[in-house]
């Protein structure tokens, strides 16, 4: 019955034809013209819909304008360094396979057997599961790792396999032999056959082990913190200017495209005076408060213990000590070392505004009452007097209350995460006139960025902004994502190939070891401390170094 | 076949005012897709869940088929509303908006326990916009008016095929 119905409109209109031939007269001209009109009966509303859409995309257009020209941002992605690698082959040794270790090796191009056949099943699993393809596909930067070093045999093991799989394959594919274990970094640093080193060891050794590579001129990729200690930040800074190596601190925010587009928002004044930055760690987990796993054939036969002390205050063979050295202050610096530093280096990399004049701070140890001597509840405050600005971090380790960072200007404030959205105050002086116009909304970004999008413009839907900010948008679209790991990298591996400095070089590692320690002492010791530009030391130093000797410092040979 | 001629001049009057609205909306939700160069359905997809979810995710997996969903869904809302509004191909405009909408409400039913990305602007229970929206196709796929361009194209058709 339905199909009768629906053949009903044309049925009819033809059945007048069909049968009343003779009687095309008047009235059938006349029926016809009436069928005619009641067929373009809805045409007109085209013409209104047309004349609506019009107006509405002139609105729209008109306010884009507005805010661009008031804006005055670059929409396009910024130009990121992407020469195709050139230059001869580079050796390479690591220091440190625990778990930053291998990441690193990973983004170099270098994954473990198992490894590779884990992710290739996990992709056969789940086709969702992107991480083989990427994997798989990413650039070959025309590197080889001789030689390896950790002072657990376990690890090291892993590290020659990882180290010996150039060609990315599985555990079905035989590995060449040809990747020496050093027992000792100081042996490595003086093998013939390495240029470069990676430095994946706990925070302790990052100064001892960078110093000995500089020495023997081997080029230096450092994990961050830069180091342990404030006399190993002079020392680390003179050892590689003097032996004028290509020296990377591990800050692969540097290669984060945001963080660029920031930068170029801040220079073109669009948050107009900055006075206060938050930044933030939120987390909840055991694993993000380093109680990592504990190998379970780890002991002291296969790990070199007092190698593993090194300089630190001696305690007897713990493998929690060994696992998780973050927890103590013996190795590590804390969340300061771990975390502040990497959100220090993105807002310096936007600011540039260097080692604060002052840093005060204070923590506990709240939730994990679980034996460790770092806080896992901290805040610290740097403060920069001539630039009229503070910087806070403020940090849990339970809690996951996700707090990103903010940048505030009297004219407007900055949300930065993988993406970057600008909004304007609605007490601003800039953006008063545009406000009252209805031009400017303060609770709709004036500019926004998300990566990988082509035309990232200052008006985005509100269901945009919900997707991008939970980092949904365009993840599949254009198909790539890139790890920073692996461009940062690169650029080290650039900058040691065309003799240039590295996107995150000694002058910047310099401020990130020495702002993380004024912060750490100040916590510590529960006393503001204070920044000498001229003679570039901390004021009134000295009674804090020899209270800090006590618990964890024990001096080392090239300070100087 | 005689039942569209007992249509009061209301019911005509209101069905036709019914598919034109309908097919407005889904001309601009096309046009507002089609300009923005930057627009996919990606996100939306990610966020479906139910049932349905698996086959929406799938989608987003190849770049090749979530651009050909991108162009379907967007070329299809702008047809499928043109074809409303000026009753052309009706037939198949008020059907291949059924299947449109019964995709939509699959992937984000409003169903007790799943909550998605974007907020609903009202409160819904199973039953949503869209829910009533593919209803009101469904009352104008059975109650056809012979208002529309179809009703010009209909004798050439009916000739050539009488050929």
């Amino acid at each position: 019955m339905e199909e009768k119905d629906q053949k009903n409109p044309a049925g009819e209109g033809q059945e007048n034809k069909e049968t009343g031939k003779e009687k095309e007269t008047l009235s059938g001209k006349q029926m016809k013209r009436r069928d005619i009109l009641k067929s373009l009966a809805t045409v007109p509303v085209l013409g209104v819909f047309a004349w609506g859409y019009y107006k509405k995309r002139r609105y729209d257009q008109i306010i884009k304008k507005v805010i661009r020209d008031e804006v005055g941002m670059e929409y396009a992605p910024p130009v990121m360094s992407s020469t195709p690698v050139s230059g001869k082959q580079l050796r390479l040794g690591i220091v440190g396979f625990g778990i930053r270790g291998p990441q690193l090796m990973e983004a170099a191009g270098f994954l473990h057997p198992a490894k590779v056949d884990k992710l290739r099943e996990a992709a056969e699993k789940n086709p969702r599961d992107k991480r083989y393809q990427e994997f798989m596909k990413q650039e070959d930067l025309n590197i080889v790792f001789n030689g390896v070093c950790d002072v657990f045999d376990i690890h090291a093991q892993e590290a020659m396999e990882t180290a010996a799989n150039v060609k990315r394959q599985g555990t079905d594919a035989k590995l060449p032999d040809n990747v020496k274990r050093y027992r000792t970094y100081q042996e490595m640093m003086a093998a013939d056959d390495i240029d470069a080193v990676i430095i994946a060891a706990p925070d302790h050794w990052h100064a001892p082990i960078t110093i000995e590579a500089a020495r023997h001129g081997k080029h230096v990729y450092c994990e961050k913190p830069m180091t342990w200690t404030l006399p190993e930040a002079y020392a680390v800074r003179r050892e590689v200017k003097k032996a004028g190596i290509a020296f990377q601190l591990g800050h692969q925010g540097r290669e984060t495209e945001s963080y660029i587009k920031a930068k170029e928002a801040v220079e073109k004044n669009l948050l107009g005076k900055i006075n206060l930055i938050e930044v933030t760690t939120n987390r909840n987990d055991p694993n993000g408060a380093w109680v990592y796993p504990i190998h379970p054939k780890a002991s002291p036969k296969n790990i070199d213990w007092k190698q593993f002390i090194g300089q630190a205050p001696w305690h007897d063979f713990d493998l929690k000590r060994f696992f998780r050295w973050r927890c103590w202050w013996d190795y590590s610096t804390g969340l300061s070392g771990d975390l502040f530093t990497h959100e220090f280096d993105a807002i310096n990399q936007i600011l540039e505004m260097g080692i604060p004049q002052y840093a005060s701070g204070s923590g506990g140890i709240y939730y994990f009452q679980d034996g460790r001597t770092v806080y896992d509840v901290q805040q610290e405050i740097f403060e920069y007097p001539d630039r009229d600005m503070t910087l806070l971090y403020s940090a849990t380790l339970a809690s996951s209350k996700n707090r990103g960072k903010v940048l505030m200007g009297h004219d407007g404030y900055m949300e930065l995460g993988s993406t970057l959205n600008v909004y304007a105050d609605r007490r601003s002086d800039r953006y008063k006139k545009l406000i009252e116009n209805g031009d400017i909304k303060p609770d709709v970004p004036i500019y926004s960025y998300v990566p990988g999008r082509k035309n990232p413009d200052a008006i985005t839907t509100a269901t945009e902004q919900y997707f991008a900010g939970r980092g949904l948008l365009y993840t599949y679209r254009g198909g790539k994502r890139v790890n920073t790991t692996h461009l940062h990298i690169k650029n080290w591996l650039e900058a040691i190939r065309k003799k240039t400095q590295p996107s995150c070089n000694i002058d910047r590692g310099f401020e990130e070891a020495i702002t993380n320690l004024m912060g750490v002492i100040a916590m510590r010791e529960g006393k503001r401390v204070e920044w000498d530009y001229d003679k570039e030391q901390i004021v009134d130093l000295k009674p804090i170094p020899e209270k800090l000797q006590e618990t964890n410092l024990k001096p080392i040979e090239y300070l100087g | 076949m005689k039942r569209s001629c007992d249509y009061t001049l209301g019911q005509t009057t209101f069905l036709v005012t019914l598919r034109t609205l309908i097919g407005w909306h889904f001309l601009y939700e096309g046009l507002a897709k089609l300009a923005n160069p930057d627009w996919s359905s990606a996100a939306y997809l990610l966020d479906s869940k139910g049932v349905m979810s698996g086959f929406f995710h799938s989608l987003t997996y190849k770049p090749s088929l979530l651009h050909t969903v991108d162009f379907l869904n967007k070329w299809g809302l702008v047809l499928i509303g043109l074809g409303l509004i000026l009753g052309l191909f009706t037939r198949i405009s008020v059907f291949s908006g059924i299947v449109l909408l019964a995709l939509y409400y699959l992937s984000h039913p409003p169903f007790p326990g799943l909550v998605f990305s974007v907020p609903a602007e009202g409160s819904y229970m199973i039953v949503n916009k869209t829910l009533i929206e593919l209803s009101a196709l469904l009352v104008l796929y059975v109650f056809p008016t012979r208002i529309g361009l179809d009703a010009l194209l209909a004798p050439l058709f009916k000739k050539k095929s009488q050929r």
